[in-house]
């Protein structure tokens, strides 16, 4: 397919992009294989390991004001159903390549719930599988990452590689443990993890603005060094005052009225700890602010040309600051979730990774905020179902579960993701004359 | 507003870039900055513009001493800069653009688009501009993306206006559109300051022009001198303005290439169906603004794009689909046309990069070590034959002035037995007297028998050296003509006009 636009639009020279001003589609044939391969493994999985009987899917929990019904399906011929249903749009997605054209999102889209329900249908086969819990809980599982995520795009749209994310949520989780201990209530706990947060991201900026350090080599220092320091006061501080210093009040689950019940989504959204709140909030405000205010404008023009932004007059590296601050505090929130949410008290190298997931989904989500919490989502997604499946005893070996996340997000990296545009001048450090 | 720099003078290290420069520039006129490439005139405007600190002298507006400590100060005295590299933003818009440092903003800090929007649309309105306030700059044909940089300079109710190099990258008749649009500006009773290396626009459009050689103010000239006398003194001696060379021998067409079409990573068509052939002994120019596909035609010759069709020939063979070493083996030369991105490895030894075209095999390397006495012996004696200033051949090349790197470079590539030479831009960012030198060179290599494809975005350099010109615009030919063509017919080709009665080969 190639679209011709009018020669004489652009006035007297052509444009950088395009000099004859035409365009052609390249198709990358990675979507079609990707999709292919997963349908054939699918059916492998279906033709080896059948299983005869039903599986159960639960719509709502007990508590839910609205009860839907369960509903039941038998689970081969539904398994079977929609790997046929894969195995179409599959051919879909060969058949637009052949002719030329990009897969869809929406394809994509469709073919991964696909994908999942078979998979999940067989899986949970003679079980009752909680739907509600599984989403609800992803989000839950989600929030560092959402949260580790919006600190990286913001880090990245002002051109410093924010690498550290992992230390920002390990180092928040710590200082939320301590503080909410401290004061026996959750609310100090989050505002003390973010400012931890945003003191990682301190360091990161002063090596990475300041001094021109690599910024891949400090984040990356940053995240061992959190590590080592956390470690270290959790084994001879917190580990002997457990009572007084790592006994974090949790935030409870608040239903919000109203929206709480509605069914189905009620329980998934509005059924969750304030963290989740403040998550929504963040997500809201990040991406208006980075989109419609003057301060984002001058954020954004600093990640891609620091020197057009210098001669406007915008201090290039006082913004730069700001803005990882601003990255650092909000990474931190997500470190609260361990110590505040989940568990009530810290542990070591209790982030497990998580800050790199994150920072996965900023580069799968292209720096936009809300491609990115989706990125996410899809990354929680994969961790609680990893945790559901061993729960309702699936015939999937919970070793190989335990890789889900990974696998998941290797392949959303280097799979699906199409070409993406990284800010220009992210990770480049600025020097005024 | 009248603008008075006095005993400016700037050092990096132990170059003194500006070397108490004084200048004057009143309201309503356009002053002319004249000087080589590397003579300290865009050290100068940065300077002004409050990007560098000077180390010595004093700004004064309107006779008051002015104290910049960033461009910020300086635009709010009322200082616009139109920059040889657009300081634009490629993925705003152009409404974006402008407004940026400058914003309107309503309730919590959230921009005002709309308000400039109506600013962009009223300045381009008065100018006859035309520019679309909501298309992306990347967008943008580069003579409108400079045409934002004088509206954002307008917006910021610019008194004084500074041009640096601003025909660079325009083609005759866009920069015949600017200088109009100079002539505006100036009845509107701004202060211009024009800097330019380029005779031929000093003496359209300069009211006052004013000669910088190696930092320091040399002369002063009126617009009435003649091009000889303005180059004589931006040079510091009679300069040779054409180059001689004799009629060519022509001889059998070695090299062809047939429906060229390369298609960038991103699925743009940069060339399209192109068509040509060169003799040996002859030289091809290719003429046309910069970004109208000459960069991806000699990358595509070389093997370095990636989605090509058509027919690419050298002595009857293939080269599309071969490797770049391959290319290079069956006898081309090539002078890539960014000498410090494609050129050259700044940080290693004028030496090593000598050798960066054969690596692989003998004379210089043999069983896999490097026969560095070969190497030094051989790097000698082509700084002398090129004469290449530096201490010796163990300077990193990055040392070296623009006008030595690229002898290096072209050094490295005729010291080979070529079958074909491609030299993209080659003197570029050169000194005078290098392009003297280099064009020498190419002349040379054509005498030897060897067809040469030139490409250059300065017109000049295309007529000093072609036998034929092919003129390109958007991706395709626009034709084939003498070497003695007319420049005002060129200038037209270059919009891609093509007249009526055109003669020679047709594409």
């Amino acid at each position: 397919m190639s679209t011709l636009t009018d020669p004489t639009s652009t006035g007297a020279s052509p444009g950088p992009a395009a000099p004859t001003g035409e365009v052609v589609t390249l198709v990358s044939r990675k979507t079609p294989v990707v999709l292919g391969v997963l349908t054939v493994g699918l059916a492998l999985i279906l033709l080896f390991q059948p299983e005869s009987g039903e599986t159960t899917l639960r719509l709502a929990r007990e508590t839910d004001f609205f009860q839907l019904p369960d509903l039941t399906l038998p689970t081969m011929p539904t398994a079977w159903a929609l790997t046929i249903v894969c195995a179409l749009l599959t051919g879909e997605s060969v058949r637009r390549y052949l002719a030329k054209k990009r897969t869809p999102m929406w394809l994509v889209a469709i073919y991964a719930i696909a994908w999942m329900t078979g998979f999940l249908v067989w899986a949970a086969v003679g079980e009752t599988l909680p739907v509600v819990g599984l989403l609800a809980g992803s989000l839950a599982l989600a929030v560092p990452l959402v949260f580790g995520a919006l600190g990286g795009v913001l880090g990245e749209r002002a051109g410093v590689v924010n690498i550290a994310i992992d230390g920002q949520l390990l180092f928040g989780a710590f200082a939320a443990a301590v503080v909410s201990s401290m004061t026996g209530s959750p609310w100090p706990g989050l505002l003390a993890a973010s400012i931890a947060g945003a003191l990682v991201a301190l360091i990161l900026g002063l090596f990475a603005i300041s001094y021109f350090v690599d910024q891949i080599i400090v984040g990356v220092v940053l995240n061992v060094l959190v590590i080592g320091i956390t470690s270290f006061l959790f084994s001879q501080v917190l580990a002997p005052n457990a009572a007084d210093l790592n006994t974090s009040a949790r935030f409870k689950v608040v239903p919000i009225p109203v929206l709480g019940d509605i069914p189905l989504i009620g329980p998934i959204l509005f059924r969750q700890t304030p963290v989740v709140y403040v998550l929504y909030i963040a997500v809201a405000v990040v991406t208006f602010a980075l989109y419609r205010t003057r301060w984002g404008l001058r954020v954004r023009a600093v990640g891609e040309h620091p020197m057009a932004a210098d001669t406007v007059g915008i201090k290039v590296n006082r913004t730069r600051y700001r803005t990882i601050l601003i990255a650092g505090a909000v990474a931190g929130l997500g470190g609260a979730f361990y110590t505040l949410v989940s568990v009530p008290q810290f542990n070591r190298e209790m982030t497990g990774g998580a800050g790199y997931i994150a920072l996965a989904a900023v580069i799968f989500g292209k720096w936009d905020p809300i491609r990115a919490t989706l990125a996410a989502l899809l990354f929680g997604f994969a961790s609680n179902l990893q945790g559901v499946l061993s729960v309702i005893g699936s015939p999937v070996p919970s070793q190989f579960m335990l890789m889900l996340p990974y696998v998941v997000t290797i392949f959303a990296v280097a799979g699906l993701v199409g070409r993406s545009r990284p800010p220009a001048a992210d990770g480049v450090p600025y020097r005024p004359q | 507003m009248k603008l008075e720099l006095r005993g400016i003078t700037k050092r990096f290290g132990s170059l003194v870039a500006n070397d108490r420069i004084s200048l004057t520039v009143e309201p309503g006129e356009i002053h002319a900055l004249l000087g080589e490439n590397g003579a300290g005139k865009s050290t100068l405007m940065n300077v002004l513009y409050g990007l560098y600190r000077a180390d010595e002298g004093e700004i004064l507006l309107d006779d008051e001493v002015q104290h910049f400590t960033g461009p910020g100060d300086a635009m709010a005295a009322g200082i616009g800069m139109v920059h040889q590299h657009f300081m634009l933003i490629p993925v705003f818009s152009v409404a974006e653009n402008v407004m940026l440092g400058n914003e309107s903003t309503g309730f919590a800090g959230t921009l005002d688009l709309d308000a400039s929007r109506a600013r962009v649309t009223e300045i381009s309105e008065r100018f006859g501009f035309h520019v679309d306030p909501d298309a992306l700059v990347e967008d943008l044909p580069v003579g409108v993306q400079q045409r934002v940089e004088i509206i954002k300079a307008l917006s910021r109710d610019a008194e004084l206006l500074v041009f640096d190099e601003p025909t660079a990258v325009l083609t005759p008749q866009e920069t015949d559109e600017l200088m109009e649009i100079m002539r505006q500006l100036r009845e509107a009773g701004k202060a211009i300051v024009f800097i330019t290396h380029k005779l031929r626009e000093v003496r359209a459009v300069a009211d006052k022009i004013t000669v910088i050689r190696l930092g320091k103010v040399v002369g002063e000239a009126e617009p009435t001198a003649s091009n000889a006398e303005l180059a004589a003194m931006m040079v510091g001696r009679p300069v040779e303005l054409v180059v001689h060379k004799d009629p060519p021998k022509l001889g059998e067409e070695v090299f062809a290439v047939k429906d060229l079409r390369v298609v960038n990573a991103t699925g743009h068509v940069q060339v399209d169906g192109i068509t040509f052939s060169i003799r040996a002994g002859e030289v091809l120019a290719v003429a046309g603004v910069q970004g109208n596909g000459q960069t991806e035609l000699t990358e595509a010759i070389l093997g370095l794009q990636e989605h090509v069709t058509g027919s690419v020939r050298l002595d009857g063979k293939e080269l599309l689909g071969r490797s770049v070493r391959q290319v290079l083996d069956a006898g081309v030369g090539f002078i890539p046309e960014d000498r410090q991105e494609d050129g050259l490895v700044g940080n290693m030894t004028i030496a090593e990069n000598l050798m960066l075209n054969r690596s692989f095999a003998p004379p210089f390397v043999r069983r896999g070590s490097l026969q560095i006495d070969k190497l030094r012996a051989f790097a000698e004696e082509k700084l002398q034959q090129y004469d290449v200033r530096a201490r010796d051949i163990d300077t990193a090349c990055g040392n070296l002035s623009g006008g030595n790197q690229q002898k290096v470079v072209v050094a490295r590539e005729l010291s080979r037995d070529l079958r074909l030479l491609v030299a993209a831009q080659p003197t570029r960012g050169v000194d005078v007297g290098s392009i003297e030198f280099i064009h020498k060179q190419v002349v040379a290599t054509r005498d030897s028998g060897v067809p040469v494809l030139v490409v250059s975005t300065e017109l000049d350099e295309v007529v000093a050296l072609a036998d034929r010109i092919m003129v390109l615009y958007r991706g395709r030919v626009v034709g084939i003509v003498p070497g003695d063509t007319p420049r005002e017919q060129l200038g037209l080709m270059m919009t891609g006009e093509r007249p009526k009665d055109l003669e020679g080969d047709v594409a």
